[in-house]
């Protein structure tokens, strides 16, 4: 089982984000939109938050997630860097991004 | 251009928030496809708050939906758009067959939501809910002092119940949410209420005041808080906010005979929401049964859901602004709170197609706020219960 979620995590490039169990992220056909559904709301994030949610699997780090749109891209590291780290600390501290248990060290 | 997430709350979150259709061109529609149901499963319910949402004619158990009917409406649902399915009641937790209701909503894709009072899961049950795919729990509290919170429930020993059900949804990892229905009894509460959400490791907190339709508006007078204490939770809310942002969310209904202007009920009548109720009729809302005069088709009949969405005469009565009679059809605000509450407007002035009293343009307005402040500092203070025979008064005996 896993813990509580942990509050007011703080987002860094090693930090391994995931979605808990109350935040889903799926593609609705009758829309034809990605809602993102946490308690009491529908979300609905834009084409890159998708992209970026969509990533955060509990075993990527926001190094390595930020290390493949700067590739797919062909923009700078640091500009994907903040756009990622922003919007995953804003649903982070919602409580809709939590962070993947530690297991490597 | 950074990467966002827009909000888009549905109208059963908070009726005073801004809410958005998902759909293309929700401009010129008057409705869209509906984001989010309420299922009340049933009416039966150990619990017997006055304030309790469901109608004066409570539906009995005999002629409640069957486990297969419930499953063959949540598919169409899905089917339809609905994303989001709040199970409710009364007390869902009385039907027997909830987990299976649960398994087969999340099995079609429907985030799952739990409005219960708590008094009757146990460990047991709530392992089961969790693996069958409850996606969030609501866990109703009637204050944070447990002898003051019971007698409000009606039942002893309530209150310690529903705390030891909401530890229980946290050791499993269910995300809460605690709903805290306030009143003139219990309004001082507030700062231990939210302490109590705090401790609770709750996600989101309802500050919810009652809103006055069928068995509140029987005991009113019992519940109207005053203006004084109203602003003063605004400013504890206000103040908890932001001590606690990045812990818990606080969202805060505000009892609106003392606002300004009428709350945007349920996001507009018919156009993003609607409710069933335990026999399987389709309602704009859990209170619109106290209109008379408006026909509400049933999943019973041979209509599909969609076909109800569409075409029901009552859903189609209030839709969009063309209903609407003056000061409402030329006030700038018209899409913004749809003229209001179609239930309150029928309560206080016996035509639903008037401005909602709540808001400062209605005629009625002055003689509303004197209203609630006159019988907020009179100080009644007995109820009369919610209950299958029509009510009964705080020293027991049957009403009628």
């Amino acid at each position: 089982m896993n813990p509580a979620r942990p509050r007011r995590i703080r987002i860094d490039g090693d930090t391994r984000p995931q979605l808990p169990r109350h935040a889903r992220l799926r593609f609705d056909e009758t829309r034809q939109a990605w809602v993102l559904l946490v308690p009491e709301r529908v979300m609905v994030p834009d084409d890159i938050a998708v992209e970026i949610l969509n990533l955060c699997d509990g075993a990527r780090r926001v190094d390595d997630i930020v290390n493949a749109l700067a590739a797919k891209y062909a923009a700078p590291h640091a500009t994907i860097a903040a756009d990622v780290v922003v919007l995953l600390q804003d649903l982070a501290d919602k409580g809709f991004v939590v962070a993947a248990r530690d297991t490597a060290e | 251009m950074s990467p966002s997430s827009t909000d888009v709350p549905p109208a059963l979150a908070d009726p005073a928030d801004g809410v958005a259709v998902l759909e293309p061109h929700a401009g010129s529609a008057a409705y869209g496809i509906p984001l989010a149901v309420l299922a009340e499963l049933t009416h039966r319910c150990p619990l017997q708050c006055p304030y309790c949402s469901n109608p004066l004619e409570l539906e009995r158990a005999r002629a409640e939906l069957t486990t297969a009917e419930w499953k063959r409406v949540m598919s169409e649902l899905a089917d339809l758009g609905v994303l989001q399915l709040h199970l409710s009641g009364g007390e869902p937790t009385a039907r027997r067959d909830l987990v299976e209701l649960v398994r087969h909503a999340s099995d079609v894709g429907l985030y799952t939501n739990l409005i219960t009072s708590a008094v009757l899961l146990d460990r047991y049950a709530l392992t089961a809910l969790t693996d069958a795919g409850l996606c969030h729990i609501q866990i109703s509290f009637q204050g944070s002092m447990p002898d003051a919170a019971d007698r409000i429930a009606g039942l002893n020993g309530a209150h310690a119940k529903k705390i030891a059900a909401a530890r229980l949804a946290r050791d499993l990892d269910l995300p809460l949410t605690v709903n805290a229905v306030i009143h003139r009894q219990n309004i001082d509460q507030l700062p231990d209420i939210i302490a109590m959400a705090v401790d609770l490791d709750a996600d989101r907190l309802e500050v919810a005041n009652v809103q006055y339709y069928g068995w509140a508006l029987k005991n009113r007078a019992a519940l109207m808080p005053t203006p004084t204490q109203v602003e003063d939770a605004v400013s504890i809310v206000e103040a908890a906010r932001e001590r606690l942002a990045g812990t818990l969310v606080i969202d805060h209904v505000i009892p609106d005979y003392y606002a300004m202007r009428p709350k945007k009920c349920m996001g507009g009548w018919g156009r993003q929401f609607f409710n069933i109720s335990p026999s399987g009729k389709i309602l704009p809302c859990h209170a619109a049964e106290t209109i008379t005069g408006l026909h509400f088709d049933s999943v019973r009949g041979n209509r599909s859901v969609a076909w109800i969405w569409q075409h029901s005469e009552a859903l189609n009565r209030f839709r969009g602004t063309g209903w609407m009679p003056e000061p409402c059809q030329s006030c700038a605000y018209r899409e913004i709170d749809y003229g209001g509450c179609r239930c309150q407007a029928f309560a206080l002035t016996g035509d639903a197609a008037n401005t909602d009293p709540a808001c400062t343009l209605s005629p009625l307005h002055e003689r509303l706020f004197a209203t609630a402040e006159h019988e907020a500092t009179a100080g009644a203070a007995e109820f009369v219960y919610r209950n299958f025979s029509g009510g009964t008064a705080a020293g027991g005996g049957r009403r009628r």
